[in-house]
């Protein structure tokens, strides 16, 4: 079993109030017209143990749809989800104990300090606190973090800052499986480039699995082994970003990864 | 055992995570204790010129009251706390059984609450010069800790509202708390109320918890003498933990179908 993660026919729908029945559409704002859309649509993914696995696509084209079903976070209407050969419905529990999952917004107790955010964590997935707060500030110095400020506020601290804090958090645990839902969006270059090179080395000393979703495209191509662009809940290509280039290359002399996207959607990068 | 003490140390989790928010928050703390004295000062008040005895009665009931509701709403609420603050998938996907996460919230709200009540309780003797010389406070412990049971079953089934629609849910678990105290016979006795309103104040556990409670704090009642009001308390207690913790399984399961465990919903 060479699989961190399977995913077959996976589907997942929403149901949205329909315009034209107001915000308090039915009783008190419950019931009204609904009409269902299609988030994730009959999508097979498989993930080999230790790759780093992008997936590239605009706002609202079922890339953390599909990491919150592979987080547990939602369950599918159709399909099934297997890490590491466990069953994600199912087997739940022992699917957490793996994964740890960094989301856009740095979800955090605002108003806790940094280091009082990581303990709560450190408690939730077993680690010794000690064990913990060693592991975390080796992480975040790798960052350029100052070890002082694990005593601020979380509130007090920059987005970029509260984004490291969000990645140490998830790394400290030690998951097999990373799940990093748009880690690097918010983060100035050079904190982009830090994160980047964390998740490179991550992979290298812990033979973790990475699926990262990400908007951008230099970063998709630098650190992902494959690569797949998603639109409109489906996979439109999936290969190494080198592959996915030659694809469309034709008379061209080179393409970037955001060229691939317009050509095999035909689509703007902004438009949705 | 190890499986027990792990669990034990995920529960300790929220408790520990809980009192650092009561720390960062210290300012709201004291508006809301203060807020609490005066209000249970004021109800007080009232009964002053109808005797001692009244006083008595009406301090229990806004002491046990504020003892009831705390535990109520910091189980009920603990959903749309963690949606407001945007925790709420990260503790969601953690490997933490529901009901570890639900007890380390309860247990939490049972240390909280019984702190809050021990200052009410400080403050307001001291203020009415209150005799407590006959009150059985050991009695009034037991019966504080097995209603408790009750209550945190009434949260946890409050507590569904909020997952399964993060506004709405939570300003309904504000009407089921209201219609608690408006039946349960805090300020009055439940004779004064609409006979058709009466049967809600029979199933409510916080009628017999302030009855039982008034026994032990005024009358000196000993526990043998209230054996089956406790026992009662008991019975609902068992009947509705479980009943919340499924309940709350099953919403868990319907808002993860809905996709409702977002911060926005």
């Amino acid at each position: 079993m060479n699989s961190a993660i399977k995913c077959i026919e996976i589907t997942k729908f929403f149901y949205e109030k329909r315009s034209g029945s107001g915000s308090n559409g039915g009783l008190l704002g419950w019931g009204g017209k609904k009409r269902r859309l299609t988030a994730v649509d009959s999508l097979d993914l498989e993930v080999k143990r230790g790759e780093i696995f992008g997936i590239v696509g605009p706002n609202g084209s079922g890339k953390s749809t599909l990491v919150r079903l592979i987080s547990t976070l939602l369950l599918p209407d159709k399909g099934q989800i297997e890490i590491f050969g466990l069953d994600a419905v199912k087997e739940k529990f022992q699917v957490r104990k793996m994964i740890n999952r960094v989301s856009v917004d740095a979800a955090f107790f605002k108003k806790l300090s940094c280091w009082e955010n990581l303990s709560y964590a450190a408690r939730l997935y077993g680690v010794p606190i000690k064990e913990a707060k060693g592991r975390a500030i080796e992480i975040l110095k790798g960052f350029g973090f100052q070890e002082g400020k694990i005593n601020q506020p979380m509130e007090n601290l920059s987005r970029g800052m509260q984004q490291m804090v969000a990645i140490a958090r998830a790394f400290f645990t030690s998951p097999v499986l990373l799940l990093l839902d748009e880690p690097t969006t918010g983060l100035d270059p050079k904190s982009k480039r830090q994160v980047q090179e964390f998740i490179l080395k991550v992979r290298e000393g812990h033979n973790s699995t990475v699926l990262l979703t990400t908007h951008d495209m230099d970063e998709a191509e630098r650190i992902c082994d494959r690569v797949a662009i998603i639109d409109q809940g489906r996979f439109v290509a999936l290969d190494t970003p080198k592959n996915l280039k030659l694809m469309v290359k034709g008379e061209r002399e080179e393409v970037s990864l955001e060229e691939v996207f317009m050509e095999l959607t035909g689509k703007g990068w902004e438009e949705e | 055992m190890g499986q027990v003490i792990c669990e034990l140390k995920s529960c300790y989790a929220f408790v520990e995570r809980n009192f650092n928010l009561v720390k960062r928050y210290l300012g709201w703390e004291i508006v809301f204790m203060v807020y609490n004295i005066v209000n249970a000062l004021t109800i007080g008040f009232i009964g002053v010129t109808q005797g001692r005895e009244r006083v008595l009665y009406l301090v229990v009931g806004a002491m046990i009251w504020g003892f009831l509701s705390i535990l109520f709403h910091e189980v009920s609420e603990s959903v749309s706390w963690e949606r407001w603050e945007g925790t709420i998938e990260y503790t969601f996907m953690a490997p933490v059984h529901r009901f570890t996460h639900l007890g380390g919230m309860c247990i939490y709200a049972i240390i909280y609450g019984i702190i809050r009540t021990v200052v009410l309780l400080f403050v307001v003797a001291l203020f009415f010069n209150l005799n407590l010389q006959n009150a059985n406070f050991i009695a009034a412990l037991v019966i504080l800790v097995v209603s408790s049971l009750s209550f945190i079953g009434l949260g946890l089934i409050a507590a569904v509202l909020p997952l399964m629609s993060p506004e709405k849910g939570s300003q309904a678990t504000h009407i089921f708390q209201a219609l608690l105290l408006l039946v349960s016979g805090v300020y009055y006795e439940i004779s004064v109320l609409p006979r058709w309103i009466r049967p809600l104040s029979v199933v409510s556990p916080a009628t017999y918890t302030l009855r039982a409670m008034r026994a032990a704090l005024l009358e000196g009642k000993p526990l043998g003498q209230m054996g089956n009001t406790l026992l009662l308390l008991l019975v609902i207690g068992f009947l509705l933990i479980p009943l919340g913790l499924f309940i709350f399984n099953l919403a868990e399961i319907y808002s993860k179908k809905k996709g409702k465990l977002k911060r926005s919903g």
